[in-house]
């Protein structure tokens, strides 16, 4: 059991990588969503609820297939440019991965943004700021503040999820552990070295943001 | 009370193990249920009602009749399958699996019922058509003789940089990790999957059965052709026969009598021709 560890290891990078690059995306993606959920423009409003809608509510097996196998069937697909990236497995679950998370990043980020009690901005506001401004240097940092604990939640779901991607040929853990399982037979001790990994992986994750809720609020450790 | 559950807990992993390793009691054998994946055309496939169909099952018909046995399939994902039979979810292996040394160190297998070398499939009028056709008729690994190492030699030299599909745990697989460890190697779940890979153009070629490549090619036919020699023995095996538990010798006998009556009766032979075209048994 433990002489698979090593190779089972090598797994993590590319465990990493897809979750660090999902991730990084989804914010971008989560950010702009979450606005223009927040805009007065109906078109934008409803893009937004469109795309968490559809990316909330589907399985990211389904995602993933759709865009690995699925886009792959256009001929015009395969001859724009978009094949450069569509061509990779790897790129096909870092896309899938980063719009699902960005869809359920950016409903928690909505409802953070929405939580900033109304006093803070009109404070902001008296004080000369002009609304961008306010935005950016009250609204936005409370609601990071606010959304942490379930960001935290995403990110672990997104570091099980990317196990997925080994149905599309990538050898990351989950991956190689089916590989060698397929050589050695050892169906529990591989898969219980596997799921030892993720946890321990998303132990450091937790960790981390406890870490960072600590650092951000300074205020409330003051008074405790 | 923190012991208590502790003990509960230790009780319920112990019932549970009981139960799974619990099945291998003797049995007459009048029901047997069989494994096979049902997606390895013209071998086994699924027809759209969810049934399994092909060469294997209408074989299989034929032995349990032989056997006086009841013969249920079930429908089980191939890199699962060894582990499912030794923990008792069927009693045998019917699924286009061969006969390696790797996999008779956990499980038996009856004595073969047909044989196949294995190919490639390319996209046609891709470079790779002609560099793969290497002018000879077939590869025995089993024997090293200079023509066949020099076939290797250049089956490296072409594929060199190239990315190969196969299916995971598969006798192809084990001869690109073993004789062309320099590919670029996609293991795919499904030997299918790996088809509508090579047509969108994300690998270079497949791997797989000879018989499945020409499947695949057959669906696709403007698209994808069958090239190269037809490899066989050493790592890719010695025929392909039912894997059995260890534990049930008797039931690897009755399917051994069975298979061998079948094939001298002619009728491996005569349904091999109806799947494939061509005759698959081993005389």
């Amino acid at each position: 059991m433990w002489s698979s560890l090593p190779r089972l290891l090598g797994g993590v990078p590319l465990t990493l990588q897809l979750v660090g690059l999902a991730l990084a995306g989804g914010a971008l993606v989560a950010f702009g969503t979450a606005l223009m959920r927040l805009s007065s423009n109906p078109v934008l409003r409803g893009i937004a609820s469109g795309y968490v809608f559809l990316f909330r509510g589907t399985p990211l097996l389904v995602q993933m297939f759709l865009i690995y196998y699925g886009l792959g069937q256009f001929e015009w697909v395969r001859g724009s440019f978009l094949w450069t990236v569509l061509r990779e497995p790897y790129w096909c679950a870092i896309l899938a991965m980063m719009l699902n998370t960005g869809a359920y990043t950016s409903e928690i980020l909505r409802g953070a943004i929405q939580s900033v009690p109304h006093g803070q901005v009109e404070a902001a506001r008296a004080c000369g700021m002009s609304r961008a401004l306010a935005f950016r240097r009250i609204v936005l940092p409370v609601a990071i503040r606010q959304m942490l604990p379930a960001y935290g939640n995403e990110i672990i779901l997104m570091v099980k999820a990317s196990s997925l991607a080994s149905t599309i040929t990538l050898m990351e853990v989950t991956g190689l552990a089916r590989r060698m399982i397929a050589q050695t037979f050892a169906v529990f001790e591989l898969f219980i070295l596997a799921g030892a990994i993720y946890l321990l992986i998303n132990f450091l994750a937790a960790r981390l943001i406890r870490y960072a809720e600590w650092r951000l609020t300074p205020y409330l450790r003051a008074r405790a | 009370m923190r012991k208590m559950f502790a003990a509960l807990a230790i009780g319920a992993i112990v019932a549970a193990v009981g139960t799974v390793a619990g099945v291998a009691d003797a049995k007459d054998w009048k029901k047997i249920r069989i494994a096979s994946e049902g997606a390895y055309p013209p071998w086994n496939s699924t027809d759209p009602s969810g049934k399994l169909i092909g060469f294997e099952v209408d074989l299989a018909k034929d032995l349990c009749a032989r056997m006086k046995a009841e013969c249920e399939f079930v429908a089980q994902d191939w890199d699962g399958i060894i582990p499912a039979l030794q923990q008792g979810k069927y009693d045998a292996i019917m699924s286009a699996m061969t006969i390696t040394d790797e996999r008779k160190q956990v499980i038996d297998f009856t004595v073969p019922y047909g044989t196949e070398p294995s190919s490639f499939g390319v996209l046609k009028g891709s470079p790779l058509q002609s560099s793969l056709d290497l002018k000879v008729e077939a590869v025995d690994l089993a024997k090293e003789t200079p023509e066949n190492k020099g076939a290797l030699d250049r089956l490296a030299a072409a594929l060199k940089g190239k990315t190969v599909g196969v299916q995971v745990s598969t006798i192809q697989a084990n001869f690109m990790e073993k004789h062309l460890p320099d590919v670029d190697l996609r293991t795919y779940d499904k030997i299918e999957n790996a088809g509508i890979d090579l047509v969108s153009g994300r690998i270079d070629t497949l791997f797989g059965d000879r018989s499945v490549v020409e499947a695949i090619a057959k669906n696709e036919p403007d698209k994808v052709v069958l090239v190269g020699p037809n490899i066989s023995r050493g790592v890719l095996g010695e025929g392909i026969g039912l894997g059995v538990r260890k534990a049930d010798a008797d039931l690897k006998a009755l399917f051994d009598k069975a298979i061998q009556e079948s094939t001298k009766d002619g009728v491996v032979s005569k349904l091999s021709v109806q799947h494939f075209g061509y005759d698959i048994a081993v005389k």
